[in-house]
């Protein structure tokens, strides 16, 4: 068991880190402060090959593993969460669905422009009635001739309108399961920013990572070519669980990079800021948190990266995502309230980062699965 | 087109310099970084290829780990690495380093030649100029702008109050300013496979038309007297003051001093 | 090489537009100090077209003697025709010391020059005396900043000869000119026939903007990026003026496209050393010290207390530059009115 990183990870993580400080951190107050998508610097991480690390070179990508896209995410949320959930949407619920359950036609239409960066995706699985929940699905895929076509909405879907290409699940069957019971068959699809029948409803006015684009979808008789449909018809849900645990795993590396970045800050802070004619880090209450704060990093930054290693070497994953989704969500929460804490008055203020960092380490602990819904994964588990 | 980009790899002194215990800069302690005037002339360099097709070969002479440097030129679309590092080279001056890479570069082909116009330990912005008059071919330095015509570069050379537009018969050598350009970001795909790409080592038995007595340490007409940091004179008064009193105190300063 | 072949003391004389550069008059003056230690004389090498008439500038400025280099192939400054000039005339007369400018001109210059002659060039230099390099009498130390200004080191050449030097303009003192004195003249030209190393010029372009050069000026207003923006150089330039100074700026304005290069002070900029030196928004980054502390009185207004420009400065104010500029140019107006 070896815990270093490879030469090739550590160059790949000065390249993020070096990235995230010098494109991403100047803009970081700007993007939360007025809500605007950063699309310039999604356009320096195309550019890059940022958006597409874990995706094989024949697809457009950059042939890395999981453990560098995971590298990737956590050195952006250091500096930007907002920049850092961008790339993991994309990345994690749109190419790496295509990726596996793709046709090659589909791969070589819209994965390979995806991977370029040249195309922003997007996933659709949320409904008001309906999310971990398949049964509550309302939007309904009907075929007709050459088309399905889609009728309902999707909610709190990141990169809502800034993204050019969706996978979106829809109810396509009603079956009778064995104990006669109707059950909704899902599938998946893929979709294109600009079909007819295809709209955004309101954006999210959002507590954290406000500079993320956040929008309702909505479907008017919106005809998807039948080619679209993604895998198996009928299969979408599992699709879309196995989907989300791959995603757990970046947004646990998100979860990370905010822990991360706050306790950076706080740790500067403390030396400079004095009370009593004292630096507040030469205080033991202070330096006692601070070591409880970096052990838990510590631990998070463990999990998410042996999640990534099994997402590469594993093929189910399940339970690594959700433990290192869970954990570093809560780090993320515990470390960012402390972090005020340690700033007192001046960390409530906008003057300084880990207000900020507060309010966005507050979704990773429920999109993607609450955390509640991971306690039911990681438990359903054990007791199966 | 061939394009041969010489690098150097160098202490960041941009992140605050360490100091050890006995007021001596401690190298160990800071990182190592790609020097910047270099990395602008690779990015020059990658420009051309991108532009008009070129065969971009990194070069560096130093010690074993600044093949580190080689692969993060690698990882930004070098095609090929040279380390030219050997013991006896060690302790070379500009004018033994300028005589060893131009030993090793007369074993390639190339019509072009950048390399960065100074490098940020030395200071010197000698080693460029060095190397093109030992192998016998025209120097551009502080190029702002680079141009292929045909077998000439056309270059914007920066002086201070003006800029001078050459234009020069390959092969030549350039030198590069770090504002000629921004340089881009290695890409994650490409440092993978920089760690899996052969880097070619050399030493002193592969220079080409070179004297022991030019190289390393004794062959440095050069030599350091003696070397030590700097001191500063100690820092003044410091008051934090709003802007009205601010402005009083500066007054009063300029008034102490004759200024006013 | 026969070491006691070489003697005297020998600059060069830069010209540009056929107008001696000071730096030329600051290695004299440099150069005499030298020469007097080495019992020689100050010999200014003089090259370009058209230029013999500007002799008698040098030799009111303390040069013995004169070697003028006059060629139609000297016109503008182009590398080859003036290596090939001065290589000659160290080839021809030996000297023992050939000091250049560490000018734009001067730094392409020197190390070409110091490769075709097969001698060490020590880059940048600050300081210079004549002493004993182990056990060798009557050297030239040469002492240069290094690393970014963070060390300084001294460094010989004892084995090779000219000891060749560039050195940091604005860093030397210029003598006082003695009206009407007179240097021996020598005119010499090697031949010049061009070659492949001869590059052509195809256009030469003038920055109009900032005749003035901030190495001249006696109080300078220097901007860094806490200047926010291009915009608030405005505050600066209405402070200079109500002080009869110019602005100037740091590295980070440059490349950031606010100033032009010209009006850098610092490592990869200009060394200034003005009567008065006011750092407004400049954190004071090593290299931009390196240009600026030897700057008589230095005051700085920064809003970050640990910003290391307040480890040089005289007289540090904590605070908002872009509150106090525009009220101390009001003060400083109204003291004069």
């Amino acid at each position: 068991m070896d815990f270093s990183l490879s030469k090739k990870h550590l160059l790949a993580r000065a390249l993020f880190k070096e990235f995230a400080e010098t494109e991403v951190k100047p803009f970081a107050t700007e993007v939360d402060e007025t809500e605007v998508f950063p699309r310039h610097t999604v356009e320096k991480m195309a550019k890059s090959g940022f958006l597409g690390i874990p995706i094989p070179k024949e697809y457009g990508g950059q042939g890395c593993d999981a453990l560098t896209y995971v590298m990737c995410v956590e050195e952006l949320s250091k500096v930007c969460a907002t920049t850092g959930v961008i790339v993991s949407a994309h990345t994690s619920l749109c190419c790496d669905p295509i990726l596996t359950y793709g046709t090659e036609e589909q791969k070589q239409k819209y994965l390979v422009p995806l991977a370029k960066g040249e195309k922003l995706g997007a996933f659709g699985l949320t409904e008001p009635g309906a999310g971990t929940d398949a049964q509550g699905m309302q939007t309904k895929a009907v075929l007709d001739g050459d088309n399905y076509v889609l009728n309902g909405s999707k909610i709190f879907i990141t990169n809502g309108k800034e993204a050019d290409i969706y996978i979106i699940f829809a109810v396509t069957d009603i079956v009778t399961d064995k104990r006669g019971r109707a059950k909704k068959e899902i599938s998946a699809f893929i979709v294109e920013k600009g079909t007819p029948g295809f709209d955004f409803g309101t954006k999210e006015k959002k507590m954290g990572i406000r500079g993320s684009s956040t929008y309702e979808l909505i479907f008017t008789d919106c005809r998807v070519p039948k080619e679209n449909l993604l895998g198996v018809k009928g299969k979408g849900f599992g699709m879309a669980m196995h989907t989300l645990d791959g995603g757990r795993i970046g947004i646990a590396s998100q979860a990370l990079g905010i822990a991360e970045g706050a306790l950076d800050r706080t740790v500067e802070y403390v030396k400079e800021r004095k009370q009593f004619g004292r630096a507040i880090g030469a205080f033991q209450n202070t330096q006692f948190q601070l070591a409880n704060l970096a052990t838990n990093v510590q631990a998070a930054q463990l999990m998410v990266y042996k999640a990534a290693q099994a997402k590469s070497t594993q093929k189910r994953y399940t339970v690594e995502a959700a433990m290192a989704k869970l954990f570093a969500a809560e780090v993320a929460m515990d470390v960012t309230t402390k972090c005020v804490q340690l700033h007192g008055g001046y960390g409530y203020t906008r003057e300084y980062e880990v207000e900020r960092m507060m309010r966005d380490a507050k979704i990773t602990e429920i999109y993607e699965g609450t955390s509640e819904v991971q306690r039911m994964v990681i438990s359903g588990d054990l007791l199966s | 087109m061939k394009i041969i980009v010489c690098i150097k790899q160098v202490p960041d002194t941009k992140g605050g310099v360490k100091f050890k215990p006995d007021g001596t800069l401690d190298r160990g302690a800071m990182l190592s970084i790609m020097n910047p005037d270099d990395k602008a002339g690779l990015e020059a360099a990658l420009t051309l290829k991108d532009k008009y097709g070129a065969e971009v070969t990194v070069l560096s002479m130093g010690l074993p780990k600044a093949e580190d440097v080689l692969r993060e030129a690698l990882a930004m679309g070098a095609d090929k690495a040279i380390l030219v590092t050997d013991r006896v080279l060690g302790g070379a001056d500009t004018w033994a380093t300028s005589t060893t890479i131009a030993g090793a570069i007369r074993n390639l082909d190339y019509d072009l030649i950048i390399t960065g116009r100074q490098a940020i330990d030395g200071d010197t912005a000698q080693v460029g100029p060095q190397i093109s008059e030992h192998l016998n071919i025209p120097v551009i330095s502080y190029a702002q702008k680079i141009e292929v015509e045909g077998d000439y570069v056309i270059v914007e050379r920066q002086f201070d109050d003006r800029y001078h537009v050459l234009k020069a018969k390959m092969p030549c050598l350039i030198t590069a300013l770090s504002e000629l350009n921004k340089p881009r970001y290695m890409t994650p795909g490409g440092i993978f496979d920089a760690y899996d790409a052969e880097i070619t080592q050399w030493g002193r038995a592969d220079l080409k038309d070179v004297d022991d007595s030019n190289l390393g340490l004794s062959g440095s007409p050069t030599k350091i007297a003696k070397a030590s940091d700097k001191v500063r004179k100690g820092a003044g008064e410091k008051v934090v003051l709003d802007a009205e009193e601010s402005v009083k105190y500066i007054m009063d300063k300029l008034n102490e001093k004759h200024i006013i | 090489m026969d070491l006691n072949d070489y003697k005297g003391v020998f600059i060069f004389a830069q010209q540009v537009d056929n107008k001696i550069d000071n730096i030329a008059y600051e290695l004299i003056g440099k150069g005499k100090e030298l020469a007097a230690a080495l019992n020689t004389t100050v010999t200014a090498v003089l090259a370009g077209y058209k230029v013999k008439d500007l002799a008698d500038s040098l030799a009111e400025y303390g040069a013995d003697r004169v070697i003028v280099v006059d060629d139609p192939a000297l016109e503008v400054y182009m590398t080859e025709p003036y290596t090939h000039a001065i290589a000659s005339v160290i080839n021809e007369f030996k000297p023992e010391i050939m000091l250049v400018g560490a000018t734009a001109i001067g730094r392409d210059l020197g190390p070409r020059v110091s490769a075709r002659v097969a001698t060490g060039l020590t880059a940048d230099c600050t300081f210079l005396e004549i002493g004993t390099f182990h056990e060798k009498e009557n050297q030239l130390l040469m002492t240069r900043p290094a690393f970014g200004g963070n060390t300084i080191a001294t460094i010989a050449c004892p084995d090779n000869r000219p000891q060749m030097a560039t050195v940091r303009p604005g860093v030397m003192q210029k003598l006082d000119p003695t009206p009407g004195a007179k240097a021996e003249v020598v005119e010499y030209n090697p031949g010049f026939t061009p070659d492949h190393k001869y590059v052509e010029i195809l256009k030469v372009v003038k920055e109009v903007a900032n005749v003035a050069d901030i190495m001249d000026a006696k109080i300078l207003v220097s901007g860094g990026r806490g200047m926010g923006s291009p915009e608030n150089f405005k505050m600066l330039e209405e402070l200079a003026d109500a002080l009869g100074g110019m602005v100037s700026c740091s590295r980070a304005c440059v490349d950031a496209g606010w100033m032009p290069k010209a009006m850098q002070v610092g490592q990869t900029g200009k060394t200034v050393r003005p009567n008065l030196y006011i750092a407004c928004g400049i954190s004071g980054a090593i290299q931009h010290l390196a240009g600026m502390e030897e700057s008589d009185v230095i005051i700085a207004i920064n809003k970050d207390e640990t910003a290391p420009i307040f480890d040089v400065a005289d007289y540090g104010i904590v605070g908002d530059v872009k509150a106090i500029v525009p009220k101390l140019t009001e003060a400083i107006k109204n003291s004069k009115a």
